[in-house]
């Protein structure tokens, strides 16, 4: 397997030892990336599927309860909640996508320095540590609110969050990984350190990785609906899921649909994703825990 | 104990630089972001001077751990009161409700874990697992509006929001607390349900407990005894995460049913733009946490005689 290893390998995880096979058949899994991929599918295509434009005013069919013509009623301004919920969904996905992304990134290149390079484990740990004291959401509240209310600010916000998490899940599975002796025989045959990490480790160390990727994109949706429900997300021009909440919560006597509806769609999204995510810890890492948060 | 302690004095130093570092996080000039739009030059002069923002960097670095040192948090610009004693005073709510929502954790996220656990394979274990994987899903705050949505508009059972103390009166403290502890709880019940299904699965199997069997005890003590020992392990482990979850929900959730709490303050603070309440609430809640965690690492060290603290055998 180590002699294979390689970028080709990269492409290949998700067939090796029929991981693939093994995820179909995981119930869970499946549920998980139908809803996910139903959700996914309803933000990128949203200009067809939405019934119009999700700020098209109409005083005068304002607060419509969910109808034939509006089936998910329409907000204080007379706004189709449906073509409103849809769009929102592009935002709180994006965001999501992003964090993600970052995650990936930085959670590797710090997990890798940290578990390979054992004079940059204790500086880049114990600045994890710092970070990982304050509550999630609470420190992503609090960077948010520095930067100041956008898109952006959330995403940076979630990332510098969840990244220490990231990192750290890698570097416990790399500090496994260098000490077997594929590893060893390499480094023995005179394998740089790049091609060390590069081809025998990494590629070995990837399964909580990957697990843990997909809980924080869970959390970051999550987050986001939090972070835009106390004025910290995006502008109300383009609302994601958390505005359209703190919308609606002004008028949860006189129109329930509005807050009801977008925070069904994060609940959605997010079982979807977390039981995509227990699916893929069972396949891959079935000895990780759900606790990390 | 006093050894966890000590091991956690670098932490907290570098936990407060961060906090001290956050208003450096603030794009151009935070005094005029602090002010608004509609401050004067003389009024947003005033607030730099208040903050020290004026000063070298060094010296403001410098000046924040020597009010730190005599437990000056600096001055809420919105309130003009203390940071520290605006924390404390709103603390009691914020405690109430927390201990409330964490009986509930308690209660319900091992009874289902366990009955779970216990059921494996049924539609029991199912429908546990099902509702404890909805309430790490769902948002709190956004269950926190269903819930006064159905108890308070519909049927008129609870306030929609308000805090009573509980020295005043103790049923108007369970009735304002009910609905913002159970919003709270949901998240933290699902997670302690999964923790508690599982551990107990992995002990169920265990050799120990075919002898308890073997031996005549009745079910009750073969899982009272027996199997729950080990479970307190790993359940212990969550507590500290719980406590996590609870300090960040509170921020929220004490907004939507307006808790005078320590959250809806801070909550309030980040509205309005107040950066020394925001820094100094962050820093009481991260330092609150750490020395929750050195507890929950003790009370881990009792329930299992192989854990010993700082160092020793493993």
């Amino acid at each position: 397997m180590s002699r294979q290893a390689g970028p080709g390998t990269w492409g290949r995880f998700l067939l090796r030892h029929g991981t693939l096979r093994r995820l179909l058949k995981h119930r869970a899994f499946v549920i998980g990336l139908v809803l996910f991929a139903t959700v996914v599918l309803i933000a990128l295509f949203a200009p067809w599927l939405a019934p119009g434009d999700p700020n098209k005013l109409a005083v005068r069919l304002r607060f419509k309860p969910p109808s034939f013509e509006f089936p998910l009623g329409t907000d204080n301004l007379g706004r189709s909640m449906l073509s409103r919920v849809i769009y929102g969904g592009q935002l709180s996905l994006l965001i999501g996508f992003w964090v993600v992304m970052l995650n990936a990134v930085f959670g590797i290149l710090l997990g890798a320095l940290a578990g390979y390079f054992s004079k940059l484990d204790g500086p880049l740990m114990r600045f994890a540590d710092a970070l990982m004291a304050f509550p999630s959401v609470l420190l992503a509240i609090g960077i948010a609110a520095a930067l100041g209310p956008s898109a952006t600010t959330v995403v940076i916000a979630l990332s510098v969050v969840y990244i220490p998490r990231t990192a750290r899940i890698l570097r416990a599975s790399i500090l496994v990984v260098r000490e077997l002796d594929y590893v060893q025989a390499a480094r023995a045959s005179g394998a740089t350190n790049w091609h060390i990490m590069l081809r025998h480790v990494l590629p070995n160390s990837m399964a909580p990785l990957i697990v843990q990727l997909s809980f924080v994109f869970a959390y970051a949706v999550l987050s986001e609906a939090v972070l835009g429900f106390l004025g910290l997300g995006a502008p109300p021009t383009q609302p994601s899921w958390g505005i359209l909440i703190a919308e609606g919560r002004g008028y949860i006597r006189e129109a329930w649909w509005l807050t009801f509806v977008p925070g069904a769609a994060i609940a959605v999204t997010v079982l979807g994703v977390n039981l995509l995510g227990d699916g893929l810890r069972d396949v891959l890492d079935p000895r990780l825990k759900i606790e990390q948060g | 104990m006093a050894k966890r302690l000590l091991q956690s004095i670098p932490l907290l130093l570098l936990v407060s630089l961060l906090s001290f570092c956050l208003i450096k996080l603030v794009p151009g000039d935070p005094a005029v972001v602090m002010g608004g739009s509609n401050a004067t030059a003389a009024e947003i002069e005033v607030i730099r001077k208040n903050l020290g923002l004026d000063k070298p960097f060094l010296e403001q670095i410098l000046s924040f751990y020597g009010n730190l040192a005599r437990g000056d948090l600096g001055r809420s610009l919105l309130l003009g009161q203390p940071v520290k004693d605006a924390l404390i005073e709103r603390l009691p709510a914020t405690v109430s409700v927390a201990l409330y929502s964490m009986v509930l954790t308690l209660v319900l996220g091992l009874a289902a874990g366990v009955v779970a656990a216990l059921r494996h394979n049924t539609w029991v274990d199912q429908s546990v697992m099902v509702v404890a994987l909805l309430g790490v899903s769902l948002p709190n705050f956004w269950l926190g509006l269903v819930l006064i949505l159905l108890f308070s508009v519909q049927l008129g059972w609870f306030p929609t929001g308000g805090y009573v103390e509980p020295s005043v009166s103790f049923f108007g403290w369970l009735r304002a607390a009910t609905l913002p502890a159970v919003s709270l709880a949901l998240l933290q019940i699902g997670l302690l349900a999964r923790i508690t299904r599982s551990a107990m699965l992995e002990v169920l199997r265990q050799d120990y407990i075919r002898t308890a069997r073997a031996k005549g005890l009745s079910e009750f003590a073969v899982i009272a005894k027996h199997a729950m020992a080990n479970v307190r392990i790993p359940v212990v482990t969550v507590i500290g995460l719980i406590f996590s979850v609870l300090l960040s929900g509170s921020i929220v959730i004490e907004t939507v049913f307006s808790v005078p709490g320590m959250g809806a303050l801070l909550g309030n603070a980040i509205l309005r733009r107040d950066y020394p309440m925001i820094q100094g609430g962050l820093l009481f809640v991260a330092t609150a946490l750490m020395l929750l965690n050195i507890l929950t690492d003790v009370a881990y060290a009792w329930c299992d005689p192989r854990v010993r603290i700082g160092g020793g055998a493993k």
